[in-house]
């Protein structure tokens, strides 16, 4: 390759990152707004796309104007005024056979008040929609609403590139026949719907969090899309606790992400991380935002309370230092608004931190037997962990045998081995218990 | 990845110039988009140099000089934090961002991150 080829070539490349950016920037944006258009989000994401191709060919020839994403808008714009055109051309060629008339109404402008902020929330709805399997949310909103590719998505999801392509499509259909217009819902329909999309992003964040398959502890990738669609709803949603909430969550669980492993990829328990390396801007933010939603009178939701609770730990310098007793009442809070046996045994867990593992062996003990814990490796690690404390090192291993052989990956399978081999040289007793936001963020269990 | 996004001042800024109300407006609009993808971490503008001052260090020498300074273009005016996926995102919210307030430049510099340390 000479010279000008490399310069070219570099240039070709520069040229195709912007591209990228701003396709990952505008995209949502642009076929949010034309979906309001047009009405339907399988042309809109059609248009935005043509409109993508257009702009490529012209600037690919001219260089990038000063304001692509005006552009963009323009051409998106013009293209769907001319696909209303053309289907209401297709309706007045009938009206015209029937009464001669070859007037051609105009398309409806923009409505004024439909601002740019009320699209991209229209569209997540959308991507959000209650019709849709949890699958399909999930992967049309990180199409639609992240912009990524489909191949992206694949990778995200750990699932097959035409599997999601399919979804997508399937997805669009489902909201095509269910007829679901672009429309924000009014207020008490809108409460149910942002619930909704709270939870996709949140099932997105675990997914990422702790990978549920394969060898991989985290996919930090994941989580950073959910953590950006989880600012952005804040960001249209400003007054919404629960969604100021579940973003606090996520902001202080990621800056965990670093610390949650070592540098031979083993996992490291919440309450022997280095908290030194948690990251302390993303303390700041959950922090504030924790602050933000008492300020505006507080939340008994069930992402402000763990966003509550994960700010307990993020306050503690020290593991030592951490408020145990204040854990156990948010956890009390959170059992009676969402009782679930995952929360009953993050509660077990503050307990018996508060009030020694006696009192919090008493309450995991009912759980034990139940059969929708039947198979999930966390309880019986959990009652290893309270056992060791106790002094219980034969009993312990075996809860820790028995957590490892249910364990869903091998990572999480070895470091449980490791906690069964240590029970038998004695160490145990000096090794404090498990992670317990590792559980506090697996309430996909039923 | 983070990136710190620095705007510098320009002659009229750093004679104490404040936006017009409609470079505000624009600036707010802009800011509330750029929240609404979710990747504004936080940012601050500052006020001109002689509101301010410069510690500068020659080996154990430690002098404090108090604004205005020459250069206004040399002055940093304010700051953004970006989380994106790219250099290219980031330079093109820069890029955006620089248009609206009128800067002469805007410096992309990537944050040194914890697991860039290992």
């Amino acid at each position: 390759m000479n010279e000008h080829d490399s310069t070219r070539h570099s240039e070709v490349s520069a040229l195709e990152e912007r591209l990228a950016a701003v396709w990952r920037a505008e995209s949502p944006r642009l076929i949010a707004r034309v979906a309001r258009l047009v009405g339907d989000l399988s042309a809109a994401e059609d248009i935005a796309q043509d409109a993508f191709v257009a702009a490529i060919e012209k600037w690919r020839v001219e260089g990038l104007p000063p304001q692509p994403a005006a552009w963009l808008h323009r051409t998106a714009r013009y293209l769907a005024i001319d696909r209303i055109r053309r289907q209401d051309a297709q309706q007045a060629k009938y009206r015209q056979l029937a009464a001669r008339s070859d007037v051609v109404q105009p398309p409806e402008e923009l409505p004024s008040d439909a601002t740019l902020a009320d699209d991209l929330l229209g569209l997540i709805f959308m991507a959000c929609h209650p019709v849709l399997s949890a699958d399909a949310r999930s992967a049309l909103t990180l199409k639609l609403v992240c912009g990524l590719t489909t191949e992206e998505v694949a990778r995200a999801l750990l699932t097959a590139q035409a599997t999601v392509a399919q979804r997508i499509v399937r997805a669009k259909r489902t909201l095509r026949a269910a007829n679901v217009t672009f429309e924000l819902p009014e207020q008490t329909e809108r409460a149910r719907r942002l619930q909704a999309v709270r939870e996709v992003i949140y099932l997105l964040f675990n997914e990422g969090y702790a990978a549920t398959s394969g060898a991989q502890w985290t996919r930090n990738d994941l989580c950073h899309e959910a953590q950006r669609l989880a600012r952005t709803l804040a960001a249209l949603t400003p007054n919404d606790t629960e969604t100021l909430g579940l973003l606090a969550l996520l902001e202080i669980q990621a800056s965990r992400l670093a610390a949650r492993t070592d540098s031979s990829g083993n996992q490291v328990l919440l309450m022997d991380q280095d908290r030194d390396r948690w990251d302390h801007l993303l303390i700041r933010r959950g922090l504030a935002l924790v602050d933000r939603i008492e300020h505006l009178g507080g939340s008994s939701g069930c992402y402000a309370l763990q966003a509550a609770i994960a700010a307990c730990h993020a306050r503690a310098t020290h593991a030592e230092s951490t408020d145990w007793e204040q854990i156990a009442a948010l956890y009390d809070a959170l059992a009676q608004i969402n009782p679930s046996p995952v929360v009953e045994l993050n509660r077990a867990l503050a307990v018996s931190r508060a009030y020694g593992p006696a009192e919090g062996l008493a309450l995991l003990t009912p759980l034990m037997g139940q059969p929708v814990m039947a198979g999930y490796h966390l309880l019986p690690a959990a009652a290893a962990d309270l056992s060791c404390l106790a002094g219980e090192h034969q009993h312990a291993r075996d809860l820790f045998l028995e957590a490892a052989a249910a364990a869903p990956n091998q990572r999480e399978r070895t470091a449980l081995q490791r906690r069964a081999a240590e029970c038998l040289n004695h160490i145990a007793i000096t090794v404090p218990p498990r992670d317990l936001h590792q559980s506090d963020l697996r309430d996909e269990l039923p | 990845m983070r990136y710190m996004v620095m705007h510098y001042e320009t002659e009229a800024t750093e004679n104490g110039a404040m936006p017009t109300p409609e470079q505000q407006q624009a600036i707010g609009t802009f800011m509330q988009e750029v929240a609404s993808t979710g990747v504004l971490l936080g940012g601050e503008g500052v006020f001109p140099s002689s509101h301010g001052a410069r510690v500068e260090f020659t080996g154990d020498d430690v002098r404090v000089i108090d604004g205005p300074f020459a250069e206004a273009r040399e002055l940093i005016a304010g700051f953004a934090l970006l989380d994106v996926q790219t250099l290219a995102e980031a330079i093109e919210i820069a890029r955006k961002f620089g248009q609206i307030v009128g800067t002469g430049r805007v410096d992309v510099r990537r944050v040194v991150e914890a697991s860039d340390l290992q």
